[in-house]
């Protein structure tokens, strides 16, 4: 199944979603990448071919149990929450958010998609491109993701025809150029059968492009991270107090962008106080360079006063300082967003209170319109707004940093998240 | 120079900044501790994010009174060694006091009484969070956890209503009375783990290496002999050479035949593997949903 210490220690991480309306497939293309990278365990089988006769199925096993974990999805056949399924092949570890397609969809794409690198939108051949499609591929755009595979999934049902396709591809090339992904694919496949997933398919000699799995084991996610903008939210003050580090201060956090030296100038915010990297540290040793997403302590030459919720930046590049936010939102409460409403909201290590300034307008997720005139953001919509916070954050846009971008709402009665929001 | 992690430093990372996270999110927040490797790891993990200062929060170990001796030994010797704090939650105690009932019967285990003990032990030491070392490749109902999981003051796991976790932005923000469990090494496979133990080289009890061990098998589970381990007269008692993938207590956690007596050769043996390692836990084989169940209820 997985290979040996030396080159295991060599992997990288790719994290994926997986999109498609209900019907699509989904759960069986992901059962169908664990079985056939044989990362499904025999006692699993088991259970699932148990759970199979149980439920009155016959013949093949249904993959789909292997990610519906919870006991009422097993009864429905549907999937309720994201759930994380983990494999690896030589190549590649991968931790697959795989997110439901009908209730409470959006909410549960935008978490999933949230920290994935690329996301597979499944497109039934027989149906094409359908409202489901653009809200799945707009919810990835919005999101930031940079790479992603539509799958034209149950080609067996359309006779593996390369003219249906063909077809199906151009009407998602002329609805993607309207999105901001850089990197698309178009794979036809069979979940079910299995063609072109792991294995070539040979019903299908006139594809001359990868098989998914290849594409997941090949595409570029080195540069997915920003290595530009010298970013560290402190987290925590280490201050040992001890004879061996007496006057040690460290501040610990992860990078959130650039690569970071000893030497480099740096100012705090919000002070503004200036000083220079003294030393990046760690437990295992002084670290030469750091960049995204490293944990580790940053020690500065002078003391200044800095605590959690306090960014380290480049002197030389510095994020948006403010209090006014202009922001799209994906709301995730029962109770619509509260104009001039109060709210807790967290942004990187920070803590602040937000009022609802504006709503700007509402985006219909099936056509992309902009809806002015429809201000009542409920459950699962998507919006355009603008917050001011009690203290300023240190902001960058969103599609430049994923990390000083973003920020969560929070429902200060309930402490329920309430919103998503990206920085515009 | 190429900046990008390999999948075993960016884990730890994301652990590492989660620890971090709850130090400074909760006033009071212990990690628990169980001897198995998982809870290890959190523990080295705990001790790479504050180092070098001291890790701000105890351990907690529940303890069922049927733990392996090995496990104690191991658990006793590391508190000594690092001068950090143990807090100890007696499962006898819990059945001492009525709180709990013991199961009787042949296949009689502790593990269910574990989580009144637990929530007991939350109570007493007013913690608000406690990490673990559970995963979600484990088992299907753990697959849907999120790293922040928020309990109600029954300390109940509500699957359908989990609060959105998004990025890597943590919501710890809750009621007088409610609580979270944490857990850092959520995205860790078992192979994960093994590999990282094997590269950081990190100390085990001695019961995850190959050793010869009085045993007896049930139902095809090889269960280690003990003193408080009931034995049908039909069940004999043997000598075989054996190891534990995971160690839960001695009543529910069943060994493998191996001979894997250093980190390569388990890693080895991980990878040729069928079978999960939740597969030699009688506690999961009750029912399908068994691990939701008990989850439900406050189990870790």
């Amino acid at each position: 199944m997985e290979q040996s210490t030396a080159g295991y220690l060599d992997m990288e991480l790719l994290r994926f979603t997986t999109a498609g309306s209900v019907d699509d497939g989904k759960s069986t293309l992901i059962g169908r990448l664990l079985y056939d990278s044989k990362a499904i365990f025999q006692d699993q089988m088991d259970a699932m071919e148990k759970a199979t006769k149980r439920m009155g199925g016959e013949g093949e096993v249904n993959l789909a149990l292997l990610t519906d974990g919870l006991r009422s999805e097993r009864e429905q056949g549907i999937t309720i929450d994201v759930a994380y399924r983990y494999f690896a092949t030589p190549k590649r570890k991968f931790i697959i958010a795989d997110t439901p397609g009908h209730i409470q969809y959006t909410r549960n794409m935008v978490t999933g998609a949230s920290t994935a690198n690329l996301a597979i939108i499944l497109v039934d051949a027989r149906h094409g491109l359908v409202e489901q499609t653009s809200r799945h591929s707009f919810i990835a755009s919005l999101l930031g993701i940079k790479h992603v595979v539509f799958c034209i999934n149950k080609m067996d049902l359309v006779d593996y025809s390369q003219e249906r396709y063909e077809e199906i591809k151009s009407s998602l090339e002329d609805f993607a150029s309207k999105l901001e992904i850089s990197d698309i694919r178009y794979i036809p496949i069979s979940a079910l059968l299995g063609d072109n997933v792991v294995d070539r398919s040979t019903k299908m000699p006139w594809f001359e492009g990868s098989t998914l799995l290849y594409a997941l084991e090949t595409v570029h996610i080195g540069s997915d991270e920003n290595h530009i903008d010298g970013r560290f939210p402190v987290q925590q003050v280490i201050r040992p107090q001890t004879t061996e580090f007496h006057d040690y201060r460290g501040y610990a956090g992860r990078v959130a962008g650039g690569i970071w030296k000893k030497g480099d100038d740096v100012t705090i915010l919000p002070s503004g106080f200036t000083s220079k990297v003294a030393k990046i540290d760690s437990y295992d040793g002084e670290v030469p360079e750091a960049f995204a997403p490293m944990s580790c302590t940053i020690l500065l030459e002078d003391d200044v006063d800095v605590s959690r919720g306090d960014m380290i930046v480049r002197s030389n590049n510095q994020p948006e300082v403010t209090q006014d936010h202009d922001l799209m939102i994906c709301w995730m409460s029962q109770r619509p967003i509260q104009l001039n409403g109060k709210y807790a909201l967290k942004h990187t290590s920070r803590d602040a209170r937000c009022i609802v300034k504006d709503i700007r307008y509402k985006i219909d997720i099936n056509s992309l319109h902009k809806l002015e005139d429809d201000k009542v953001i409920n459950m699962n919509d998507i919006a355009r707004i603008q917050i001011r916070t009690t203290v300023p954050l240190f902001t960058d846009r969103y599609q430049r940093n994923r990390h000083t971008g973003s920020l969560i709402v929070i429902d200060e009665a309930t402490n329920e998240t309430v919103g998503a929001g990206m920085i515009l | 120079m190429k900046y990008n992690l390999t999948h075993l430093k960016e884990l730890e990372s994301e652990a590492i900044f989660i620890i971090r996270e709850v130090a400074a999110q909760f006033e009071n927040p212990a990690l628990l501790f169980s001897g198995g490797k998982d809870s290890i790891l959190c523990y080295h993990l705990a001790k790479k994010a504050f180092w070098p200062g001291k890790i701000p929060f105890p351990l907690v170990h529940v303890d069922t009174g049927h733990n392996f001796p090995e496990t104690i030994a191991f658990r006793d010797s590391l508190v000594a060694k690092d001068g950090v704090e143990l807090i100890v939650g007696s499962v006898q105690k819990s059945i001492d006091e009525g709180k709990v009932v013991e199961e009787t019967g042949f296949n009689a285990s502790r593990n269910g009484l574990q989580t009144v003990t637990l929530l007991d032990t939350i109570e007493t030491n007013k913690f608000d969070a406690c990490m673990g070392g559970a995963r979600r490749d484990e088992e299907k109902a753990r697959a849907k956890e999120r790293f922040f999981s928020h309990r109600d003051e029954f300390g109940q796991w509500d699957p359908k209503n989990q609060r959105p976790e998004l990025w890597n932005i943590f919501n710890g923000m809750k009621n007088m009375g409610e609580n979270f469990r944490v857990f850092p090494i959520s995205n860790w496979t078992e192979m994960d783990v093994w590999q990282y133990i094997l590269y950081e080289n990190i100390d085990l009890p001695s019961i995850y290496f190959s050793h010869e061990r009085d045993i007896f098998v049930r139902d095809g589970v090889i269960y280690s002999d003990g003193e408080f381990m009931n034995k049908r007269p039909e069940e004999k008692v043997e000598k075989r050479v054996v190891r534990f993938r995971t160690i839960g207590d001695m009543s529910c956690t069943g060994a493998v035949e191996s001979p894997a007596d250093d980190l390569e050769k388990i890693i080895e043996e991980v990878a040729a593997t069928r079978t999960t390692e939740r597969g030699t836990r009688a506690d999961d084989k009750r029912s399908e949903a068994a691990m939701e169940d008990r989850k439900k209820q406050g189990y870790f």
